[in-house]
């Protein structure tokens, strides 16, 4: 492989959840954290999942990423049903999870050394290429401690694009951060995005960034979790989180939200 | 520099007191002598060489058998950490024997292997080896979870997350816990050398038995103090840049 193709964008993915069931226990109860779910993500599309915690939304990415396995059910990505983690999929986490023993370059080519058919200079290339991406070439020797929560989430990102995957697994990546940065991040995120199409699935409980990120929003409510609602945002990029059409999706989203937030009130009362 | 200064200033006035308390003469010269007596004593050992060799002789066993506890000990906690099995059954026993002082082993150790000095590095190694088995496995159950998802997302598995991921994560808790089988190892050196008495070396510990026989105080104090400083110098120079790189690297506010 050469270092053309690799810089080159790999295709994006179409990701298709069958039928998925996950039921674990917590603290002595059984937990019935998804029940059923299908959802098919075309190729490239930017899909965000909200729901109140506990509403198997990460349980769902997780299984997606062959992290963790289903009761039932499966995941098929490009054809090819998900067993274990692979390359073509990767995660962001809430915490940035950059290894504190490496420098932020080391990080980026932490995957990349995992990769097969990449020389040194090539991977130094496409770590170098991915960290100008996030806007954070002047840091590569810097340690992990001294960045920033913005920076740290840019370094996890340009991990996770390094290896080139066509999906990207994104757990609440912003939810730790101050608001100034995380509408920085949504801005740089979009671009990116643009520049380096992939399939995302994005898990947040903040409406308003769903609507601002997501082609498509999905509804999740809880026990058991399941699929409520789709939203579609047909609202042309780049999105500014603080405009009047985007808060006009997001205060319907939050009005089902609340929905079926006191419906399932009403059913514990009962 | 300015904290050695105060450092040396420090040990010079706490000397200066002990001189002038023993000029009172608030106590008999045979249960403490003055530090003149003592650096009298250091002295005439530093010039016949007595006390070059026998450090080297201490300093040697305690080196290898520091080494085989690390060498034994460093992967068992790795294994002890991994399968529970392992921990409910090993680490158990190295939980009980860690807590243990290592003297108790020298009755065994003089039995199995005579005035030898294979008796003095089994009690070495005994002294040693848990307290690294139990750091080390105590530092891979510390390591965040995320790191190895993250990992396996990137395509790590088995060994490479183990050497590449688990290990360096954990390293802060080793390097503490090495360095606290370093000081099990020392202690673990005079006791065995103080009760074992063997012809293949003459060691600090043996030095200082002699002078509680001869009842040579300035013989006892002045190996104690040379066993003081081996003790700061050994941290000085083993563990001082392992703990400054961690500090810088990890960010960690010690």
């Amino acid at each position: 492989m050469t270092l053309q193709t690799e810089l080159q964008n790999e295709a994006p993915s179409k990701l298709s959840v069958q039928h998925v069931s996950k039921h674990f226990r917590s603290r002595g109860r059984a937990v019935h954290a998804l029940d059923d779910i299908s959802l098919e993500v075309s190729e490239g599309e930017f899909v965000c999942l909200v729901g109140p915690s506990g509403c198997g939304k990460s349980t769902l990415l997780n299984i997606v990423a062959g992290l963790d396995h289903a009761d039932s059910g499966r995941v098929v990505a490009d054809g090819a049903p998900v067993t274990a983690p692979g390359r073509d999929r990767m995660m962001m986490f809430q915490e940035s999870a950059l290894f504190p023993w490496l420098d932020v370059l080391d990080n980026v080519l932490f995957g990349l050394k995992l990769k097969p058919n990449l020389s040194r200079p090539e991977r130094l290339e496409v770590a170098r290429f991915y960290l100008s991406l996030v806007g954070l070439e002047k840091f590569q020797r810097a340690a992990v401690h001294e960045l920033s929560g913005g920076m740290k989430q840019r370094v996890a990102l340009a991990r996770a694009l390094a290896p080139n995957p066509r999906v990207l697994l994104m757990d609440e990546p912003f939810a730790a951060l101050d608001a100034l940065t995380r509408e920085q991040l949504y801005g740089d995120l979009q671009d990116i995005w643009r520049k380096r199409k992939k399939t995302i699935l994005f898990v947040t409980h903040n409406v308003r960034e769903a609507a601002c990120l997501g082609d498509r929003v999905i509804l999740f409510s809880p026990h058991p979790g399941r699929i409520r609602e789709q939203f579609k945002i047909d609202l042309p990029r780049p999105r500014d989180i603080n405009s009047v059409d985007l808060a006009r999706h997001s205060t319907a989203i939050t009005a089902a939200l609340k929905n079926y937030a006191i419906r399932e009130e009403v059913q514990v009362a009962e | 520099m300015k904290r050695t200064l105060k450092a040396l200033l420090f040990f010079a006035g706490l000397i200066l007191v002990w001189q002038g308390l023993y000029l009172k003469h608030l106590w008999s010269p045979v249960l403490l002598p003055s530090p003149v007596s003592v650096g009298e004593y250091l002295w005439s050992v530093a010039r016949d060489g007595s006390l070059a060799s026998a450090t080297v002789v201490t300093l040697r066993r305690l080196l290898i058998g520091y080494g085989c506890g690390l060498v034994i000990g460093l992967p068992l906690g790795l294994l002890t950490a991994r399968f529970n099995v392992l921990n409910d059954t090993l680490g158990l026993l190295a939980l009980g024997l860690q807590t243990m002082p290592s003297v108790c082993w020298v009755p065994l150790a003089l039995l199995w292997f005579g005035q030898s000095e294979a008796a003095m590095l089994f009690v070495v190694v005994m002294g040693t080896l848990w307290s690294v088995i139990i750091a080390t496995d105590n530092g891979v159950r510390n390591v965040p979870p995320i790191f190895a998802r993250a990992a396996r997302t990137m395509g790590s598995r088995g060994l490479h997350t183990w050497l590449r991921v688990m290990l360096p994560a954990a390293l802060p808790f080793i390097v503490s816990g090495m360095k606290q089988g370093w000081a099990f190892a020392w202690r673990s050196l005079m006791a065995a050398e103080i009760f074992v008495t063997i012809l293949s070396g003459f060691g600090l510990g043996q030095l200082l038995h002699y002078g509680r026989e001869l009842n040579a105080m300035d013989q006892v104090v002045g190996i104690m103090l040379v066993l003081l400083v081996i003790g700061l110098i050994a941290d000085k120079i083993l563990f001082s840049p392992w703990e400054h790189f961690l500090r810088r690297r990890w960010g960690m506010a010690k």
